[in-house]
């Protein structure tokens, strides 16, 4: 027996070596790219993929793709003698399980050929290899060779590029402001026309309204790591660069700075001060939520996007759906912290951000995805997706003809773009992001923002690379 | 356990077994294994679809956890692409980091509470009761609580999140404090998954009690009443000795589904503030939303290794009560 029992344990150990010796070349291989592989297919399938689902979370744009990119693409081709099938692979989930849902697909070289993601993702994707610039994919001719390039603004154009190189075309773009219900505020005494001049308003307005309007929330800040990089891009951004500083500026990260106390501190007030609904923040499901409070009228300020007007609250196809939007809602510049105290010494700031769409290097139709990427980001495309709505488009064609149908796109467009300020596009904002939404969850749990400050200092050192790349005054 | 196993393996391992006559006197005490009189070839071949999916599934993939264990692969970014070697720093942290022992703690609580005591004693409970109920009342109790084991993961998380929700949940409906009740999950989120998974996973322990009780010589059950013991004494003194192998073959293999188990993450992701991470939610969130994969491949391994001591100690223990 003894004899048996060893040789088992050898053929087992040089079968476990074995294992590991075919694994170790496995991490991180890279595809061959050959950008006219199956151009002249005369049958052919494409997938897009999206965070969007027909009757949920941004149904705009799933019953778009459904209704006009897919039938609109089929005729095209069937023109030139081509059948194609296009797919749908629609979704509804939370920022962050997309993302973990395309980084799988495209590390696996899977996933529809098409892809929507948010064009913060794209330093991580590009680094990790599973991006490519999109002249690899198509070639470099015919990546250059759009003419849609002409009617994108260089800085929109760069939301979706990486180190000076195009990976893929945005759709649209976003700004930052503070949504108030205007019916609450009239209760309380407060103007219809509000326009906080320093963060000390944002608070009076909150006191005001905590005493005169009980049993609503007065101020909806996004806070913790249940709300992901919500709570990055709505609240702590938009304050950071209220104090004057941005998250990432002349090679180093704000660390334990004055800046990120001030930041945290704001939190301190609102969330220790029974301005904001601590309970909210830490709610798996806390975001949709403050989503439908604020739809129900029982939060008075809300720090969103204008996503949150076209998207959440919209009348007709909204998740939320607000009939009374028009008159009920109004929005608000965020001021800086003091008056002039904001980022190139600015009264009011705000953030933009915005998605896109990239070709998945796997798929084995390049030319095809990206004439269907073309018509997706047509004129003709934008004008449908929009239907008889505003948004702000990737496209000035498009902007100039339609952002005269909504105000508040209007004012976003005006009045919040020429003073915005885009997220740091680095491979490792994410990892930063997250270390600000727990310093965030800290103070709203109790701790002070100089211990929360402290520990963010901490957990980011050697995540961008020690000590001498960030800032701590 | 692990004995009998290395006789497949053995024949599998061995492609050019030496010649068996050689082998053969060397070992005269050896017992005659192959008594169906397959031959080693045979043999082999009848055991390698069993082998080949072993190692597919099973091999491979704790051997793949081991080797970006060793390494600094993320995700997403640069790391992704080429991850590097960094030895044993994953452990290193891993052994060092609040946060994992602050996870084994919670995945402890989880385990005795809602496993080794919850499940256990509800699921004896249960069988012990429902042993002389009437036949339709017995069928009634014995499909709802199978019902919560059978259904799908997702739909039973829904259901509990509809059941706790803070300003529209049945709980807070019943007690009359909507709007603006308990949060449950968030306000008690351990006391929540813990209650959730007694809840949901009693059903095998009442069928595997059922069962053993039924192995009870009904004359010792008499003799016990004849001789006026109350039901907490013939339980201890009668039933309890009789079931005791069902006992720790229950125990084991609930707390090593519950160690493992993911679905308190559909109601609380781990939150709030880490407050209901047991090991595999934090693991996931580790891996999957802070995109560390080495790291949280560490840690994979380390609770890997628990998950083996956890099996020996139950083993050792059930063998010695069964020796005594």
């Amino acid at each position: 027996m003894r004899r048996s029992t060893w040789r088992g344990r050898t053929a087992l150990a040089v079968v476990a070596l074995t294992t590991l010796a075919g694994t170790a070349g496995c991490l991180g291989k890279s595809s061959n790219s050959d950008s006219a592989r199956n151009s002249d297919a005369k049958d052919f399938t494409v997938t897009i993929g999206d965070n969007a689902i027909s009757g949920g979370k941004n149904a705009q744009g799933a019953d778009w793709i459904t209704n006009w990119v897919i039938p609109h693409f089929v005729a095209d081709e069937k023109a030139k003698g081509r059948t194609a099938h296009v797919k749908f692979q629609g979704s509804g989930a939370a920022d962050e399980d997309y993302k973990a849902k395309v980084a799988l697909d495209l590390k696996t070289g899977s996933g529809p050929d098409l892809y929507s993601i948010d064009g913060i993702w794209l330093g991580e994707f590009a680094d990790a290899g599973y991006i490519k610039p999109l002249a690899d994919l198509v070639g470099k001719a015919s990546a250059d060779g759009w003419d849609g390039w002409a009617q994108i603004p260089p800085a929109v154009q760069q939301a979706f590029s990486y180190k000076g190189t195009r990976y893929g075309v945005s759709q649209g773009t976003d700004g930052r402001v503070i949504f108030f219900n205007k019916k609450l505020f009239a209760q309380a005494g407060l103007s219809a026309d509000w326009q906080p001049k320093s963060w000390d308003d944002i608070i009076a307005a909150g006191q005001t309204l905590k005493a005169k309007v009980p049993g609503v929330t007065p101020i909806q800040l996004n806070a913790g790591t249940a709300m992901g990089e919500a709570t990055t891009a709505q609240a702590v951004l938009p304050l950071l660069v209220g104090t004057g500083k941005e998250l990432y500026a002349n090679g180093k990260w704000q660390g334990n700075t004055q800046a990120v106390r001030d930041m945290l501190g704001m939190y301190q007030q609102i969330y220790k001060g029974g301005l904001g609904d601590p309970v909210l923040q830490e709610d798996a499901k806390g975001r949709d939520k403050s989503f439908a409070e604020f739809a129900a009228g029982k939060i008075g300020m809300l720090f969103e996007s204008d996503y949150l007007w076209r998207g959440v609250i919209d009348p007709t196809n909204g998740i939320d759906k607000m009939p009374t939007r028009d008159a009920d809602v109004g929005y608000a510049l965020i001021p800086a912290q003091k008056p002039g105290s904001g980022v190139h010494g600015q009264q009011y700031v705000s953030i933009s951000g915005g998605g896109g769409w990239i070709v998945n290097p796997a798929t084995k139709y390049p030319q095809q995805t990206w004439e269907l990427l073309q018509l997706l980001s047509s004129k003709d495309a934008t004008i449908a997706f929009l239907g008889n709505k505003a948004q702000i488009t990737e496209r000035q064609d498009v902007n100039s003809q339609v952002l005269a149908n909504d105000p508040m796109l209007t004012f976003v467009s005006q009045k919040v773009l020429p003073l915005t300020t885009f997220r740091p596009g680095f491979a490792v904002y994410p990892q930063v992001s997250q270390a600000l939404e727990q310093a965030t969850l800290d103070v709203v749990e109790g701790k002070t923002p100089e211990q929360a400050a402290a520990t963010y200092q901490s957990t980011i050192e050697p995540l961008v690379g020690g000590t001498a790349k960030v800032d701590s005054n | 356990m692990g004995r009998p196993r290395l006789t497949p393996t053995d024949l599998a391992a061995a492609p050019a077994p030496p010649p068996a006559a050689a082998a053969k006197p060397s070992r005269p005490a050896r017992p005659i294994t192959d008594v169906v009189g397959l031959g080693r070839p045979r043999a082999v071949a009848f055991v390698a679809p069993a082998l080949a999916l072993i190692g597919v599934f099973l091999v491979f993939p704790a051997v793949w956890t081991l080797y970006i264990g060793v390494t600094n692969y993320r995700l997403t970014g640069a790391a992704a692409k080429a991850p590097s070697f960094v030895g044993v720093d994953n452990y290193r942290t891993a052994l060092s980091d609040p946060a994992f022992y602050h996870s084994l703690w919670l995945t402890l609580i989880f385990v005795l509470g809602s496993a080794a005591i919850g499940q256990n004693v509800l699921g004896l409970g249960l069988a012990w009761v429902l042993r002389q109920a009437n036949r339709w009342v017995r069928r009634l109790i014995e499909s709802l609580v199978l019902l919560a084991w059978i259904l799908p993961s997702s739909v039973v998380a829904f259901l509990w999140i509809a059941l706790l929700d803070r300003d529209a949940g049945t709980v807070n409906e019943l007690l009359g404090h909507t709007p603006g009740g308990t949060p449950w999950l968030v306000a008690y989120p351990m006391t929540s998954i813990v209650v959730f998974n007694i809840w949901r996973g009693t059903a095998f322990s009442m069928m595997l009690y059922s069962a053993a009780l039924s192995s009870v010589p009904p004359s010792h059950l008499e003799t016990a009443r004849l001789a006026g013991s109350s039901t907490a004494q013939t339980l201890r003194d009668v039933v309890l000795p009789h079931i005791r192998r069902y006992a720790v073959t229950n125990t084991l293999l609930i707390t090593l589904w519950t160690f493992n188990d993911f679905t308190p993450f559909l109601l609380t992701a781990g939150g709030p503030n880490h407050r209901s991470e047991v090991a595999p939610v934090y693991i996931y969130n580790t891996a999957i939303i802070g995109g560390q994969m080495g790291y949280s491949g560490a840690i994979s391994l380390i609770v890997l290794l628990i998950n083996l001591l956890l099996a020996l100690v139950y083993l050792r223990a059930g063998r010695a009560r069964s020796r005594s």
